[in-house]
């Protein structure tokens, strides 16, 4: 196995605005963070050799080919439920290491306040026996919280005031956000007193449902220098897809995630990052909810496994612009503020990498950040798609 | 000799009762959650009687009712299924009677006595509705009662038996009714209950040559309490003769009901007691009883007694009959559910023959060692557990809300994701928390398209074993 390591650059990215776009659809979100990405890269749609484009929703590479008028180019629909935006860059990724194709594109989409209703309902899918509890995300992690309380010793109330200081960092860091879909502060009472959801998570620990889009030009990492001078390389990435083995192994804790810890190691191998808290300076992660995004913290080697508490109590992870200290997660208001239009998550994530690399995230600047990191995950606790991507300036 | 050689009982853990509000009698009626129906009660009943029992030589299995969930489709073969009893047995319904469960009792000692069945388990279930409040709806409630007929260490046998069939219309319900109709009061009675009934156990009696005076106990079926006492008075029956019949705690199980006061008597029985045991519906049986030596060796079930302690009283009476009709949705994907049939009626997980690790759903590939088809099955149903994690769904629309979600381990090893029922959860997380202990309990998920989809849920712990 080989390394990705500074093989493929970014040269271009665009994302849209999240949020209910009941203006848009699925395609005029394309068109949006697509040509954003055209534009920042200095390119036009017909230099796009190929495309990997990532959606949840029923779809094949048409409807970006659709959206964009590319002309008869290879594109690859990809699809790893919350994972799937990261996913798709990573097949692009190797598509470009290898040098089949020279320019890229990687778009996600999604188009989800179309439902009618304000939460995932889930459903769909093939027909079944229909035995299993209809188990909503927020009660999928729910689990995890609960058991987390438990095994640690943490009272309801001081596990829900360690979740609420996530919500509110989260709120605080998208208000500075202009593309995030909620940009509205909110204090630890709030948070504390919301309504539940899924015991023992209430309204802000959950992440809402938004329209979105995001896309990346990638190039080998060789070429970049004909595009840009403040390019951005890849690192390193990982990809780990669970089969259930928390569910059948009675033994699984459902206090961290194995998925992320493989995803991630796979990645810090390739990056060549042996201690991952004083080596990466800023990361997005799936907060989904933010029982998850504590997890994050541990699987991924920032805080001491059972100890997310303390980092979290120190302001560790909070965002301090202009800055150097700590490791600043989620400084765009990750999924809870910017939002989660699932096929196009992992892709935003790296939008706000990309714009801190280069300086250019404004009042959510971090000071001379040189490796950040996103993490991705899509299922349940017990089965997951777990991925990560490192990214850095070059040199 | 044949006879009975052990029984179960069930009763639904929720009774109405003096704090319900909407009832607020001092009645206390047990009525099925909205997750139960006659073929799960029948399932728990079965499942107390059989413990401990031999399952391999149950050669035939009878749900008697006069609720049965479906009217073309077998509900036994459902039942015999969650039991996890052979599948080369004679499956049977018998419904339509209250006479129901003392028919199927007949039918199971004769088949025993021929020699065609070594065992039959007769599971009698019943959930009637009445007009809400009204009087017939004061005087039942929803219950099941199981026995195990056979020819070894018989505890019971029947020494004399009188029937009587008669056509009448006192207590009917027709396709379509859901609640029981009858006729005027003096008519249903004086014709009916007060007319048969005696007639079935003088015919009995005089066969036997036997009196009043020679019977140890009296059990027999009543529409309420009143009528009951004036049948014993009519029967020549001394108060302390009479078994207590149960109004006001578990009040009469309708086809079930005999059978369950049978059950509460022979927990009480002694050796050489002689039983009269008489039931009424569309005609009357009546049999003599006797309790053999083996009494005192009949393994504990839960029965009737600890049925009745293991209660709760309903915060508020829940809807049934018209309000229950089927959901919106979609029917289960019948053959998906029918290639998961051992997984989902018999609730069977694998031990993996290589490295030990209990799994469910059976998996071909072990999740630890990766061997591939070596494994034995694991029977899940009646192993206890406790819950590892779980939530409670508030936002999940429909009758169970919140929505308690588990993750139970047994105690056999395995794990698997269940809804909770029976739970009390206000102040959250209340009956549901980690390391509460639970154990399996077969439920109703839902009806949609004219499909019952049955499962199994967790519930907090009831029985002492």
């Amino acid at each position: 196995m080989q390394s990705i390591k500074d093989r493929v650059a970014i040269i271009g990215m665009g994302c849209c605005k999240f949020g209910e776009r009941w203006d848009s659809d699925v395609e005029d979100l394309l068109v949006e963070s697509c040509y954003e990405a055209f534009d920042d890269a200095g390119i036009e749609s017909k230099d796009i050799q190929a495309a990997w484009f990532g959606t949840t929703q029923q779809a094949t590479g048409q409807v970006l080919a659709h959206a964009i008028k590319t002309e008869y180019i290879p594109i690859t629909r990809v699809e790893n439920a919350c994972a799937t935006g990261t996913d798709a860059i990573i097949n692009a990724c190797n598509a470009v290491a290898a040098g089949i194709y020279d320019i890229v594109l990687v778009a996600g989409v999604e188009k989800l306040k179309d439902s009618g209703v304000g939460y995932l309902s889930g459903g769909g899918g093939a027909p079944t026996a229909q035995i299993s509890p209809a188990v909503p995300p927020p009660a999928q992690f729910a689990m995890a919280a609960n058991r987390y309380f438990y095994r640690y010793g943490l009272s309801f109330q001081e596990g829900k005031k360690i979740l609420g200081m996530i919500d509110v960092k989260n709120h605080r860091n998208g208000a500075l956000n202009p593309k995030a879909h909620f940009q509205r502060e909110i204090t630890l009472d709030q948070a504390l007193n919301a309504p539940m959801q899924a015991f023992p998570l209430g309204l802000y620990d959950c992440c809402g449902v938004s329209d979105g889009s995001a896309a990346m030009v990638i190039t080998r990492g060789d070429l970049a220098k004909n595009f840009r001078k403040d390019y951005i390389l890849i690192k390193g990435y990982g990809l780990s897809v669970g089969g259930q083995q928390g569910m059948l192994r009675d033994y699984y804790d459902f206090t961290h995630f194995d998925e992320t810890r493989h995803a991630g190691k796979m990645a810090y191998d390739m990056a060549g990052i042996t201690n991952p808290r004083d080596e990466v300076d800023l990361a997005e992660v799936h907060d989904c909810f933010s029982i998850t995004e504590l997890i994050i913290y541990e699987d991924m080697g920032w805080s001491k496994e059972g100890h997310a508490k303390d980092d979290i109590e120190s302001g560790f992870f909070e965002l301090k612009p202009g800055e150097t200290s700590g490791l600043p997660v989620n400084p765009d208001g990750g999924l809870k503020c910017f939002g989660h239009p699932i096929g196009a998550s992992g892709i935003r994530m790296v939008y706000e990498v990309y714009k801190q690399l280069q300086g250019k995230a404004g009042p959510r600047q971090i000071k001379n950040p040189r490796i950040g990191a996103t993490q991705n995950l899509g299922g349940r606790p017990g089965s997951f798609s777990g991925a990560v991507s490192l990214w850095g300036l070059p040199g | 000799m044949v006879g009975i050689t052990a029984y179960g009982a069930y009763i639904p853990r929720y009774r109405l009762g003096r704090e319900t509000a909407g009832w607020n009698m001092p009645i206390e009626k047990p009525v099925c959650n909205f997750d139960e129906d006659t073929i799960t009660m029948a399932v728990a009943a079965a499942m107390d009687c059989i413990r401990g029992e031999d399952r391999d030589t149950v050669d035939s299995l009878i749900f008697a009712t006069s609720t049965p969930p479906y009217i073309e489709k077998q509900n036994a073969a459902m039942v015999a299924a969650a039991v996890d009893l052979r599948r080369d047995i004679i499956t049977n319904d018998i419904t339509n009677s209250l006479r129901a469960g003392t028919l199927a009792l007949k039918t199971a000692l004769d088949s025993v006595s021929a020699g065609s069945a070594r065992q039959v388990i007769v599971a009698a279930s019943d959930a009637r509705t009445a007009e809400p409040g009204g009087e017939i709806d004061q005087a039942i409630g929803d219950g099941a009662g199981a026995l195990l007929i056979g020819s070894k260490d018989v505890i019971a046998t029947m020494t004399g038996f009188h029937t009587i069939s008669e056509e009448t219309q006192d207590y009917w319900r027709a396709e379509g009714d859901n609640y029981v109709r009858s006729w005027e009061d003096r008519f249903v009675f004086d014709t009916g209950y007060l007319n048969i009934m005696p007639e079935a156990v003088a015919g009995l009696l005089k066969k036997m040559n036997l009196t009043a005076k020679n019977v140890t106990r009296a059990v027999f079926y009543g529409p309420n309490q009143r009528r009951h006492q004036e049948m014993a008075r009519k029967l020549g029956f001394a108060p302390e003769q009479v078994q207590d019949p149960l109004f006001g705690k578990m009040n009469n199980t309708g086809a079930a009901y005999p059978i369950m006061l049978l059950i509460a008597a022979l927990e009480t029985a002694k050796a050489g007691d002689r039983i009269l045991f008489a039931s009424y519906g569309d005609g009357a049986d009546a049999y003599m009883i006797e309790v053999t030596e083996d009494i005192k060796k009949v393994k504990p079930k839960h029965g009737i007694k600890i049925n009745l302690e293991t209660k709760r009283i309903a915060k508020r009476r829940g809807v049934r009959g018209p309000e229950m009709k089927a959901q919106e949705g979609a029917p289960p994907s019948v053959s998906a559910r029918w290639r998961q049939r051992e997984a989902i009626d018999r609730l069977y997980g694998a031990k993996c023959l290589n490295c030990g690790l209990v799994q469910y759903p059976a998996q071909r590939v072990c999740s630890r060692c990766h061997s591939k088809d070596r494994w034995e099955t694991v029977r899940l149903s009646d192993k206890k557990g406790k819950i590892y994690t779980f939530s409670l769904d508030y936002l999940v629309p429909g009758l169970d809300r919140p929505l308690a979600i588990c993750i139970v381990d047994w105690e056999c090893g395995g794990r698997g994701l269940f809804t909770g029922t029976d739970r009390d959860v206000e102040p959250a997380p209340g009956d549901i928390h980690c390391e509460a202990p639970v154990e399996m309990t077969f439920r109703k998920l839902r009806s949609s398209g004219g499909v019952h989809n049955y499962y199994w849920k967790c519930m907090p712990r009831r029985y002492p074993f």
